[in-house]
């Protein structure tokens, strides 16, 4: 029903002379101070002189300074017609509520009321809710409303209590402007003199002025030719003299009327001139400071140039204001990442008080540590492929690659051992490793202390934060959210803002999502809702690589008898690999022998270990593959030393 | 003197149309001052000779009234514009806000002329102001005489105009191009004022 706001049509679109000045003031003021300052706003002017213009430029200035505001812009056949769909349908009374609740209200065309007495009624008593109800309504019309015939009495009163202003022809400086700027936004350039003789012909209004600018570019494009003056005058119909300094007849000149009019134009000019060159500093001052202060700067500096007798250095001072204010938005935005309550701080509003504002950022920048990183010891290369992980492999390239656009989550499920945890960091590794990134990469464990330790320091929006800023999340071992549901909420606002924003998110679990308990229903969906990559218990290839890698870096030869006994144990995770090799190697220091096939076997089926005669300590418990523990990983084979162990009794 | 009094309220401009002898300075002034209404304009003082040459000089006062809040006044002066009058003219120019050059157009003035412009900017060095700084427009004046006579505004701009100032072709007995050029150097000056810095 209602009509868009046209996005051309903003006040910075629009070209302010003499002619127009008051109405965008006040509609700069009305967006301002919805409400309070002038209510209703009336605008008049013939057509094609800016009414709608300004009147959707209040609706956007209005929505830029206060978003939540509910702006409707319409005109009024479209209000008319709106009420009669409303009648028609019994909705009467909905309509009505429905418009009482509209903040800034921006009726065009009111003229059409001329004869609209149920409109008109109906207008009345709109106008009089959104008064009382402190709401803003502004209304254009072709007429002042004494002039609109027909119109109810009290309407007129109404509309007059407010504030009514009009909008008159350009004056040549502005259509020279005007024709400046709309030359420039279709990227269409003259030559000098070209646009300033269009501008010199009193067109009745804007309109017909753009389309005598219209007519120029399409001559111009037409004859691929750069169009000078006197062409111009050919294309447009101008007189060859018209508006020339020497245009003036002598003996209009002379003529006693044509006199008066020569003096009173003089007095005209010379008033446009001091309106615009004498006293404008101070109307550039004031809209400097109307526009700071709505939105919420401090103007005090501003204030005192207006103290001041001259203009001397006024815009040097408003520029140098300006920059600190766009300082302080960049510090305000920089803060409210690292900090959302401290951005609020007013400190960041005084443009007087810069080091204030620099002190107070910095200090937000100190304390605002970044999340956790991904773990070095993890690089993306020393992940080894097989069939078994294959899957979680190419998925982890994919997401480096083209990092939340392609897979979001990942979710890597596998048992313990299996490299779930050394491919996370490798992935955070590698995305860390692309401009700007921020990698947040850690164990669902200490994810859920911090948030605890957040809420013990009341820091938790800055915690948020923190995450809010990575440009990936990474979280091990995800089923420890199981319970924690301040955490799983935290976690689930957040995975909605980073997906949204494109950020990656990874996971790893034991199992698929939908079988890990504790988990809430939100959170398993969403986990689903991206790729679940499995890695599978190693394959026999897979195991080979990795006991080959482990034998070389033990600086064991690698037997093929040897590689190809190990390699045919039932192994149940890579870690356990690791143990073997471990194990043997130490055997074969003990035996003083060499790691061998032979070796193996004695050490792996069931021959008692010997004593390790390195002198380190160790558990001194040796339980065969098919023994009570099934997970070799889980074996102790180093203990720590005993004040360690103390401390860690202790804990 | 000047010109903004921001505290005052007030707009003082003064404006001296320069120019060699006979150039039609005075014209001008006399057109103005038939076109501004009695109540506005102030007595206007020319000292002549005989054969009306200005002697000393012309001065008319302009009352343009409330102005942007600003009570604003014009004062308009001539030189005499004898070669043997430059301590009038050296005096005349003391102080002023714009200059109007009044070019005589016919082709046999043109030394005239340019010798009148290298005057104005000596007598405006003896003052402290370059020439560069001093809001300037360019009348070329009678350009109502026969066409053999005289020389098009174009090639008096490139005899004459070359800081590219606002120029107008006038025909002051008649009073075309007098307000216009009046109007061209009122914005200059008053643009100038605004900015702070009085020109001389």
């Amino acid at each position: 029903m209602t009509t868009t706001l046209n996005p051309r049509f903003t006040f910075e679109t629009f070209v302010v002379g003499a002619a127009n000045r008051l109405a965008v003031t006040a509609g700069r003021t009305v967006a301002e101070n919805p409400g309070s300052a002038y209510n209703p706003l009336f605008i008049y002017s013939g057509s094609g002189l800016g009414k709608t213009h300004v009147l959707m430029a209040v609706g956007h200035a209005a929505k830029a300074i206060a978003a939540q505001l509910n702006i409707e812009y319409l005109t009024l056949d479209e209000y008319v017609e709106a009420f009669h769909a409303a009648i028609a349908a019994g909705q009467g009374d909905a309509f009505r509520r429905r418009f009482q609740n509209v903040d800034v209200l921006l009726v065009d065309d009111v003229q059409f009321l001329t004869n609209r007495k149920e409109m008109q009624a109906e207008l009345l008593r709109l106008t009089e809710a959104l008064q009382q109800s402190g709401h803003q309504i502004v209304l254009a019309s072709d007429r002042p409303p004494a002039e609109i015939a027909d119109l109810d009495e009290r309407l007129i009163s109404r509309f007059s209590g407010g504030l009514v202003v009009d909008i008159g022809i350009p004056d040549y400086e502005t259509r020279v402007a005007i024709l400046r700027r709309k030359a420039e936004e279709r990227g269409s350039s003259f030559q000098p003199g070209v646009l300033e003789t269009v501008a010199k012909v009193e067109y009745p209004n804007v309109r017909e002025l753009m389309g005598a600018l219209n007519r120029l570019i399409a001559f111009q494009a037409v004859n691929d030719m750069p169009i000078n003056e006197e062409a111009v005058r050919k294309v447009l119909g101008i007189p060859s003299a018209a508006g020339s300094p020497t245009a003036a007849s002598p003996t209009a000149a002379s003529s006693p009327a044509a006199s008066a009019d020569e003096f009173s134009q003089f007095l005209t000019d010379v008033t446009a001139t001091v309106g615009k060159a004498v006293e404008a500093w101070r109307a550039r001052v004031t809209e400097a400071v109307m526009r700071w202060e709505g939105e919420g700067y401090r103007t005090g500096r501003l204030e005192k140039l207006l103290e001041q007798e001259t203009p001397a250095a006024v815009d040097d001072a408003i520029a140098a204001y300006v920059q600190d204010v766009e300082r302080l938005k960049a510090l305000e935005a920089e803060v409210a990442v690292l900090d959302p309550q401290a951005a609020g701080d007013k400190v960041f509003r005084d443009p007087d008080h810069m080091d204030q504002a620099e002190a107070a950022a910095a200090k937000v920048r100190d304390g605002a540590a970044p999340p956790p990183a991904p773990s070095g010891a993890f690089p993306f290369d020393s992940f080894l492929v097989g069939l078994s992980n294959e899957v979680a492999l190419n998925a982890a390239r994919d997401v480096i690659a083209k990092p939340g656009k392609k897979y979001n989550p990942v979710v890597i499920v596998g048992r313990s051992g299996l490299g779930k945890t050394h491919l996370l960091n490798a992935i955070g590794l590698e995305l860390a490793k692309k401009k700007n990134a921020v990698v947040a990469c850690l164990s669902t464990q200490q994810f859920v202390d911090e948030l605890i330790a957040a809420i013990d320091g009341n820091r938790v929006d800055w915690w948020r934060a923190r995450y809010r800023r990575a440009t990936a999340l990474l979280l091990d071992d995800i089923q420890l959210l199981a319970g924690k549901e301040r955490t799983q909420q935290e976690l689930f606002n957040l995975f909605n803002q980073l997906v949204d924003a494109d950020r990656q998110l990874i996971f790893t679990a034991p199992a698929h999502p939908n079988t890990l308990e504790g988990l809430e229903e939100r959170i398993v969906s969403r986990l689903e809702g991206g790729l679940v990559a499995e890695i599978a218990d190693p394959d026999k290839e897979l195991r080979r690589s990795v006991l080959e890698r482990l034998l070389t870096s033990q600086h064991v030869s690698i037997e093929p008898a040897l590689l190809d006994y190990l390699a045919d144990r039932p192994i149940d995770s890579v870690r356990s690999l690791t143990g073997i090799v471990q194990r043997l190697v130490e055997a074969a220091a003990a035996q003083d022998a060499p790691v061998t096939a032979g070796l193996a076997r004695d050490v792996l089926e069931g021959a008692p270990a010997p004593r390790r005669s390195t002198g380190l300590r160790t558990s001194g418990i040796v339980v065969s593959s098919a023994g009570g523990v099934r997970s070799r990983e889980k074996m102790v084979w180093d203990w720590p030393a005993s004040g360690d162990r103390v401390i860690e009794d202790l804990r | 003197m000047s010109l903004v009094n921001f505290t005052a309220r007030e707009i003082t401009c003064k404006i001296v149309y320069y120019g060699p002898g006979r150039s039609g300075k005075t014209t001008n002034l006399h057109y103005v001052y038939e076109r501004v209404p009695e109540t506005r304009r102030g007595r206007m003082v020319s000292l002549a000779t005989q054969t009306d040459r200005t002697l000393f000089f012309d001065f008319l006062p302009i009352d343009l009234g409330q102005i942007s809040g600003f009570s604003t006044r014009f004062q308009l002066y001539t030189v005499p514009g004898q070669v043997y009058y430059n301590a009038t003219r050296r005096l005349v120019l003391q102080g002023a806000d714009g200059v109007v050059f009044v070019g005589d157009s016919q082709a046999r003035q043109l030394d005239e002329n340019i010798e009148s412009l290298q005057n104005l900017q000596s007598n405006l060095l003896e003052h402290g102001v370059d020439v560069r700084t001093m809001p300037l427009v360019m009348q070329y004046n009678k350009q109502d005489l026969p066409r053999e006579l005289i020389l098009t505004p174009a090639d008096l701009d490139d005899a004459l105009n070359f800081r590219s100032v606002p120029s107008f072709p006038a025909d002051a007995l008649h009073g075309r191009g007098v307000f216009e050029t009046l109007k061209g150097i009122s914005e200059l000056v008053l643009k100038k004022l605004a900015t702070g810095s009085p020109a001389a």
